[in-house]
């Protein structure tokens, strides 16, 4: 396997140029920046806040000074409440090539649109020097989330993606997943998972922290149509989605933006601190990958029952179908057929092992098929974690 | 080893006492499960759960190698597991001592 070496140490499997809106009203400029290249090379991602927000400014550096990045143009308008200098010389800090275009300073939509691409013509030529060098499982933080997730999702997809976990973090891989909303049921089983008992503690107080969350906003009850597909209990549904994470010991709970010091099985808590204040803690798939990415995952797993046809800016993403007839239906999109369990032709134990090679081709540059589709999802919203948040989301 | 087990009935971990379908069985079925034939007492939907062992009444119901719940009554190797013969052991702990834990930390 080979990554692009990063003057940080970090190796990405991937050497993209973010083209980065800093508030929605230079979304379209950074949109048709970026339309000009190959979805492959060169992604938009953004925020489109106009007031600041210290979770959003993290999220922002960290996924521009992600080890799959190779360079950054940052899109301001100019009187948005964003600190572009910031992210700029955080950015630059890191080694890598950045500019900030300001649509009010450079002139309006038309010539910033035109600054915007000879800066990245001539960034794609600079970035044929990025040093490749051997790429070690230990280098790798893979993430996984669920999402359309049926009936079978607990049973093939799910337990494959724990199984290639199990063999993943032997290897000194840190493998992260997250949604606790999803976990509630299972805290007492996950808090016996952890060897450390601050790190017990943890689990509980994340997954309290989601229960309550869920009921605040009115959801995350056990649904009439979970017991028609076979479960019983809310544990044996949570259990279906722990299952992603096989059988490791949990070593350690993250934050968005924090990443794991070493390999082992990390939860990261994706619920906000404090009193409901900006609505569900996630607002949909993409938010989870988001957040997966800016704990420094460089590849992400994704289950899905019904059949997601997401991929992401950034990182690729390894669809895991779980469903043989949905794989059949929309097997453009979908890598892996879990479902190939439910015919008999396939175990759990050959799909993760498929799963484990679907990663290693990737770092030999293999396309996923949302990458090769050209899907480049990407969403990030306000977000708090209060007065307690860790270090990692302090501005300075 | 005697025959082969039937892939339509899996045991997700080695520790558990139910299997789950991956198809939809019809009772009076026999399948071959741990090299030993088990007959099905009900029809038994893809996602649903068979006991893979004799389990007694009060007994921890065993899948993905956790506990998922708890038997309500005395249940046979074969027979379907569900609302009817288990119920949820689980104490939303939100709303006692954890609840306290968190709100004790975060005030």
């Amino acid at each position: 396997m080979i990554g692009y070496l990063r003057p940080d140490g970090r190796k990405g499997v991937r050497d993209t140029i973010l083209v980065v809106y800093l508030v929605e009203c230079a979304h379209f400029v950074a949109r048709e920046i970026a339309s000009a290249f190959a979805p492959q090379k060169v992604q938009v991602i953004g925020f489109p806040g106009c007031y600041p927000n210290d979770y959003a400014f993290a999220m922002m550096r960290a996924l521009c000074t992600h080890p799959n990045v190779g360079a950054v143009a940052l899109v301001s308008l100019g009187c948005e409440g964003f600190d572009r200098g910031e992210l700029g010389s955080a950015i630059a800090a890191s080694g890598r090539p950045t500019t900030t275009l300001t649509i009010q300073e450079t002139g309006g939509t038309r010539r910033t649109i035109e600054t915007g691409r000879r800066w990245i013509a001539a960034t794609l030529e600079s970035l044929q020097a990025t040093p490749r060098v051997p790429l070690a499982w230990a280098d790798l933080i893979i993430g996984t989330i669920c999402g359309g997730s049926d009936g079978t999702s607990g049973i093939t997809a799910n337990p494959a993606i724990g199984r290639c976990f199990d063999t993943l973090v032997r290897d000194g891989t840190a493998c992260i997943f997250t949604e606790a909303g999803e976990l509630v049921g299972c805290e007492d089983f996950m808090a016996s998972r952890s060897p450390d008992p601050a790190v017990a503690d943890e689990v509980y107080r994340c997954l309290s922290k989601a229960a309550t969350y869920d009921h605040a906003m009115g959801h995350g009850s056990f649904a009439p149509g979970n017991a028609e597909g076979g479960l019983t209990t809310q544990e044996e549904k949570s259990m279906g989605a722990y299952a992603k994470s096989g059988d490791s010991a949990i070593m350690g709970v993250l934050r968005p933006c924090e990443r794991p010091a070493r390999g082992g099985l990390f939860l990261v808590d994706d619920i906000p601190e404090g009193a409901p204040v900006f609505g569900y803690p996630n607002v949909n798939d993409n938010a989870k990958l988001a957040e997966l990415i800016a704990c420094g995952a460089q590849i992400l797993l994704f289950s899905t029952g019904r059949g997601s046809v997401v991929g992401s800016a950034i990182a690729p993403v390894v669809k895991i179908c779980a469903n043989p007839d949905t794989f059949e239906r929309l097997g453009d999109d979908m890598d892996i057929n879990a479902g190939a369990i439910l015919s008999g032709t396939a175990t759990l134990d050959q799909v993760g092992a498929q799963i484990r090679d679907a990663i290693a081709d990737i770092c030999r540059g293999a396309e996923t098929k949302s990458e090769a589709l050209g899907h480049q999802e990407f969403i990030l919203s306000y977000k708090t974690y209060g007065a307690l948040g860790p270090s990692c989301l302090a501005r300075t | 080893m005697g025959v082969a087990d039937d892939p339509r009935l899996i045991a997700l971990s080695p520790r558990d006492n139910v299997c789950v379908a991956c198809a939809d069985l019809a009772a009076g079925e026999r399948l071959i499960v741990d090299g030993a034939p088990l007959g099905l007492d009900a029809n038994v939907a893809l996602g649903h759960k068979v006991a893979r062992h004799d389990i007694a009444a009060g007994a921890d119901i065993v899948k993905y190698g956790a506990r998922i719940g708890i038997a309500t009554r005395a249940i046979g190797r074969g027979q379907h597991v569900h609302v009817h013969n288990m119920k949820s052991g689980y104490l939303p702990t939100y709303t006692l001592d954890a609840a306290h834990r968190y709100l004790g930390r975060t005030e």
